[in-house]
């Protein structure tokens, strides 16, 4: 469970947050809104790379804005981002091994082998990263994710840039997350079906405020979200 | 998936992978056997047939061989520009002579003191400059070089004088710093050297391989992407200045032995910055790199002063074209693009005699098609 109160962000004289409120409890669940409506911004408060203004944001009983960058990731947040940063001159298993991780010797080593097996797709432990395709490569990053009993997995746009085929893969993989590993899941992408085929519950952000949060589909069918999205409140 | 096709080089391994690790390739076979060989060569062949000159030359070649490691690793795993890894080992050469000079400990004892004596300075020197990088790191890391060279002009290396330093002016015969019992001539000296060179390759080469490695490898790719991690880029970076000062002092400890008396004009603060060129030109990104750069450092000006008469003076510019010659067409250094001029080569010879049919196999598979 996630729960998130009042949090603003400032760039400068942009306000990128502005005071938004969320409550995520369990599952997939997806974060949409326009281009610049401060999806990534929130993604990089929870990860410590933003400090907000004020704000409180409490994950599991814990308070996440408290803790050290690097510790957050000890807590359990994973996160994927926009561009690539799967390592092509390292192993699939050494890329996964990077994430901090309590489990030692044995136990490790089968997590990391288990959740490299769990994201399939042809991505074997001993290939360079390199020499996998662009899907590929993303399978790794959400390994990366799933390794080392993560608490909260924060996913931003995975399939962008994606063919059909590899989507549909990924799709089945995302959904299959909180199953897995027990995590809370935060998608944030553009692609709609993605969304709709993954998510239970959808927030929507626009300008830094959240609009509309529910179930998937009465979210997408919201006035509000299609106002946001297309200017307009008609149904297409 | 039934659609991702496994490539030959994933397909491959996955019978022998298991839950143990990865067979050794024939690649990697490969790749060891000529280590081993090469470096069997340099302990056992070459000395017998180098000249007085040339000893002292590949001493040097093997002492520097360590430095360049020092600042491989820094600048090719972590992304830290570091100019200021002379500077670094004129510490090392310091402590060790200064050690050598003051007590009786055996010289292996004194290497690894140097070597830790280093990389508490040099970490904690370094400390401040850890949250820059790019041009600023170098930028500070060579005025730091120069703050050393200057302590270095006031307080001398020592020649066998009392005090903190050690440093006698007055004295007319300077006594020479003193060697292992065992390596005591030149040829002695320097199969000690490559040994100590391999061991501190060999402790490099084992960070890589584990955990630290990994880290490396993310926080250069992006700091970011490594917090998210969860690895406390800061400490790992300082993990990597403490292993490249620890290795660079031992290369000075060497170095004490190897030269036997120690000038502060010997280090000028221009050859940090030659430092680095030829680590670049040799290949940051590789363990091979950090040799090849040693061979230009030290035994290319005595080759071509030696066979040509060029000056050291015309080096600068050598190195200047050689770094861009290297940025612009082999990214990975000398050490990355030698194999791949060699392949190329060997294509091309066996092409040339193995008639039409080499040639057509050469094309078909290039195209990747069927010949029809």
């Amino acid at each position: 469970m996630i729960e998130v109160k009042d949090l603003t962000v400032r760039y400068g004289g942009v306000t990128s947050l502005d005071g938004m409120n969320l409550r995520f409890e369990q599952g997939v669940c997806g974060l949409i809104g326009p281009n610049g409506a401060g999806k990534t911004t929130f993604f990089n408060v929870l990860s410590g790379f933003v400090r907000p203004a004020s704000g409180s944001v409490t994950a599991f009983g814990d308070d996440l804005l408290r803790m050290a960058h690097f510790r957050r990731a000890r807590w359990g947040i994973r996160r994927t981002f926009q561009t690539e940063q799967a390592i092509s001159s390292l192993t699939v298993f050494d890329n996964v091994a990077m994430i901090h991780s309590k489990l030692r010797g044995s136990a490790r080593r089968d997590d990391i082998l288990g959740s490299i097996d769990y994201v399939g797709g042809g991505v074997t432990p001993w290939a360079k990263v390199g020499s996998l395709t662009a899907g590929q490569r993303r399978l790794v990053e959400v390994a990366r994710a799933v390794a080392g009993k993560p608490r909260l997995v924060l996913l931003d746009e995975p399939a962008a840039g994606l063919p059909d085929e590899e989507t549909e893969h990924l799709t089945t993989v995302i959904k299959r997350i909180p199953e897995q590993t027990g995590a809370l899941t935060i998608l944030v992408d553009h692609d709609m079906s993605l969304v709709s085929a993954v998510c239970e519950t959808t927030a929507v952000l626009d300008f830094g405020k959240l609009i509309a949060s529910g179930p998937t589909a009465q979210v997408l069918r919201d006035e509000h979200v299609m106002r946001a999205y297309l200017g307009t409140a008609e149904v297409i | 998936m039934s659609h991702v096709i496994d490539t030959a080089d994933t397909a491959g391994p996955k019978a022998s992978v298991g839950r143990r690790g990865p067979a050794m390739d024939r690649r990697a076979l490969t790749r060891a056997t000529v280590i081993v060989v090469l470096l069997l060569l340099a302990l056992f062949a070459l000395p017998p047939i180098m000249s007085a000159y040339y000893t002292i030359t590949m001493i040097q070649v093997a002492i520097y061989s360590i430095v360049t490691l020092g600042l491989g690793l820094l600048v090719g795993r972590v992304g830290l520009y570091s100019l200021g890894q002379l500077a670094v080992l004129t510490i090392g050469a310091w402590v060790g002579a200064r050690l050598l000079f003051g007590t009786s400990q055996p010289y292996i004892l004194v290497i690894i003191e140097a070597g830790l004596a280093t990389m508490i300075i040099g970490s904690l020197i370094t400390l401040p400059a850890l949250r820059l990088r790019g041009l600023y790191l170098a930028l500070i890391t060579l005025m730091l070089a120069g703050a050393v060279a200057v302590v270095l002009q006031t307080l001398n290396f020592p020649n066998g004088g009392g005090g903190f330093s050690g440093y006698n002016g007055s004295q007319l015969h300077v006594p020479q710093i003193r060697r292992p019992s065992f390596a005591g001539t030149d040829p002695a000296f320097y199969r000690f050297s490559v040994i100590v060179a391999i061991v501190m390759f060999l402790l490099v080469f084992a960070h890589l391989r584990t955990r630290p490695g990994r880290a490396w490898a993310a926080i250069r790719q992006s700091e970011p992407s490594a917090l998210a991690a969860g690895i406390n880029t800061t400490f790992y970076k300082l993990w990597a200045m403490a292993l490249a000062s620890f290795v660079t002092g031992v290369a000075g400890a060497l170095l004490a032995g190897a030269d036997r008396v120690l000038f502060s004009i010997d280090f000028p603060i221009q050859n940090s910055i030659q430092l680095l060129a030829v680590v670049l030109m040799g290949g940051a990104f590789s363990l091979a790199g950090a040799v090849v750069a040693a061979f230009l450092q030290s035994l290319l000006p005595s080759a071509l002063y030696n066979l040509w008469h060029v000056q050291d003076d015309w080096l600068i510019i050598l190195f200047g074209v050689g770094v861009m010659q290297v940025l612009a067409t082999a990214p990975g250094g000398l050490a990355d693009q030698f194999p791949k001029d060699m392949k190329r080569l060997y294509g091309a010879i066996r092409r040339l005699f193995g008639g039409s049919r080499g040639a057509h196999a050469v094309s078909t598979a290039r195209k990747g098609g069927d010949p029809a």
